[in-house]
């Protein structure tokens, strides 16, 4: 087990990790937003996935525009689970917003089997994203490579979006006190909404790279990523944009490594790892890593 | 001596606020009952009376926290009774809040960055591209700030997280804040609650000033007469969700049913709870 070995799981664990944590940030900054754990969000992955599918293989359109296709996918359909499933519920207790995502989430993933059939299909990208580079000890693909580049590319731009603009500011101002930020003159439906928008679409376009990384998809897809997601944004600090980041990378990380670095046997505990990772987090960080003690909204 | 209505010079063109018959029930609790008023531009108008009056039931009836159960308000020639709090506080009424409600997480700049933000901020793409609109924008923001700043004594602390600040200094972010949401009226709810009588001192100056120089209508809610008495053109007395009466800080002073209200009559039990 040479560097050289260690070096390739770690570039694995980033590409995993920048998956992660493109849906943990859709998680957070919802959640941030209107303190809504959003099940279906694993759900818009899978849309992403299909929309990438139809978009390139079936229409055979050129790849950026599949992936501006994505993005554009997954902010429909935030919206429209924004607007038709949870603005009804605005007011209501917690927990009604959590029950109802468990059920856009069922809704979607059955619609999916309903349309598309359960039968995996295969995803194939163009050949030249497929081609193999190999600096020194390690290889990827070049599909690889734009994953981990687009997604650090689409993080910064979120984060300056966030910090640097008036949309920005109003999803912090509301984030913070949703009362007062409309007392404040801000127009809150219209800020909830651009978060489940950009939230989405981040998750839109992850469907594209879960498709890419493992070229198999079918309409279950979103089960996993959307719940190692949420787990990478508690990790983080649920709330917290950078810490979702932070929270993905390490768990990307953390679960290519274990895979790798332990015996064979132990491979099958995969999962098992990962839960394991956000308990004793949580055990010793109850915020997260970089959450802060804000509490739930009354 | 009273009248029901002293200042009727305000008339039309010089209203800026107006709500007639206002009532707001919750369950079968009658909160405010035929409450009407009439702000001129530029007005300072307090309202005071005993706890559980009804004071903090008039300003979140007039910035929208509640919809009245009867009655309209004007804004102008606007009718805002339907309109959204953001609505409001963007055609220009800005309020405090009696128990404080910055963005504690955010620092008083951007506290105040906030509520200017909603009024003149720009786009994405300027933003991200730094168009000369854009720097220009900022360039009066950061100015604007900086006097609202100093006007309330913030320079020292602009960069703190508003949440740690001590209590009088968060009341004056909370001024500040609602100033750079360029308001025509502003609700000051208890101002003064909890303040030194320095601190007080200083808060009547603040209101002066703010009054003043931009010619803003004030409506105070307080409990301090010392504030209401040294700041207003005209006071309310609210007493168990009605207007018992409207007039001059020194009438208002000797009214009897004032004191009463304030006081109780001898019969126990006559005051309005908390």
């Amino acid at each position: 087990m040479g560097g050289g070995y260690i070096a390739q799981q770690i570039v694995n664990g980033l590409i995993l990790g920048s998956m992660y944590a493109l849906v943990a940030i859709g998680f957070s900054m919802i959640y941030g937003i209107i303190r809504l754990i959003n099940f279906a969000h694993g759900d818009v992955v899978m849309i992403g996935a299909f929309v990438t599918l139809a978009l390139m293989q079936v229409a055979g359109l050129p790849f950026v525009l599949v992936a501006a296709g994505a993005l554009a996918a997954g902010a429909v359909v935030g919206v429209l689970i924004e607007r038709g499933a949870f603005r009804p519920m605005r007011g209501a207790p917690q927990v009604t917003g959590f029950i109802a995502s468990l059920a856009v989430s069922i809704m979607l993933q059955n619609l999916g089997i309903l349309l598309l059939t359960a039968q995996p299909r295969n995803f194939t990208f163009p050949a030249a994203l497929q081609k193999v580079i190999n600096a020194g000890p390690v290889s990827f693909r070049v599909i690889d490579l734009v994953i981990m580049l687009s997604a650090l590319g689409l993080m910064v731009l979120v984060m300056l979006l966030v910090k640097r603009t008036r949309l920005g500011m109003a999803m912090r101002a509301t984030a913070e006190n949703l009362d007062v930020a409309r007392l404040m003159g801000i127009n809150i439906n219209r800020t909830i909404l651009a978060a489940f928008a950009m939230g989405s679409a981040l998750a839109g376009i992850a469907g594209l790279m879960w498709g890419g990384k493992f070229g198999q998809i079918d309409p279950l897809l979103g089960y996993v990523p959307g719940l190692k997601s949420f787990v990478a944004a508690v990790i983080g600090g649920v709330g917290s944009i950078p810490g979702a980041i932070l929270g993905g990378y390490i768990l990307g990380l953390a679960e290519v490594l274990f895979v790798g670095l332990l015996p064979p046997i132990y491979s099958a505990y995969r999962d098992a790892f990962v839960f394991g990772t956000l308990i004793v987090i949580l055990l010793i960080m109850p915020n997260g890593l970089l959450g802060s003690d804000k509490g739930e909204r009354a | 001596m009273l009248s029901a209505a002293p200042r009727q010079s305000e008339s039309g063109a010089r209203t800026l606020l107006k709500a007639e018959a206002l009532e707001k029930r919750f369950g079968g609790i009658t909160a405010l009952a035929d409450y009407s008023v009439n702000m001129g531009r530029g007005e300072l108008l307090g309202l005071i009376g005993p706890n559980g009056a009804g004071k903090t039931t008039v300003f979140n009836l007039l910035s929208g926290v509640f919809k009245p159960s009867a009655g309209r308000i004007l804004l102008g020639d606007r009718d805002i009774t339907a309109a959204r709090p953001d609505r409001r506080a963007a055609l220009g009424i800005a309020r405090t809040f009696q128990n404080i409600r910055l963005f504690a997480e955010m620092s008083v700049i951007d506290n105040i960055r906030v509520a200017f933000h909603m009024h003149r901020g720009r786009g994405l793409w300027p933003t991200l591209v730094h168009t000369p609109a854009f720097r220009r924008a900022e360039r009066e923001m950061a100015e604007r700030a900086a006097e609202f700043l100093e006007l309330l004594g913030l320079q020292d602390v602009r960069r703190e997280r508003a949440g740690n600040l001590p209590y009088g200094l968060q009341r004056r972010t909370e001024i500040a804040r609602a100033l750079a949401a360029d308001p025509q009226l502003i609700l000051l709810d208890e101002p003064a609650a909890g303040m030194n009588p320095n601190e007080t001192d200083e808060l009547i100056a603040v209101i002066e000033r703010i009054h003043h120089r931009y010619g803003l209508a004030v409506f105070l809610v307080e409990h301090d007469m010392k504030v209401v008495m040294a700041s207003c053109d005209r006071i309310q007395v609210l007493d168990r969700g009605r207007v018992l009466c409207e007039g001059r800080p020194a009438d208002i002073r000797k009214d009897p049913r004032v004191i009463e209200a304030y006081l109780g009559t001898p019969r126990k039990g006559s005051r309005a709870g908390s």
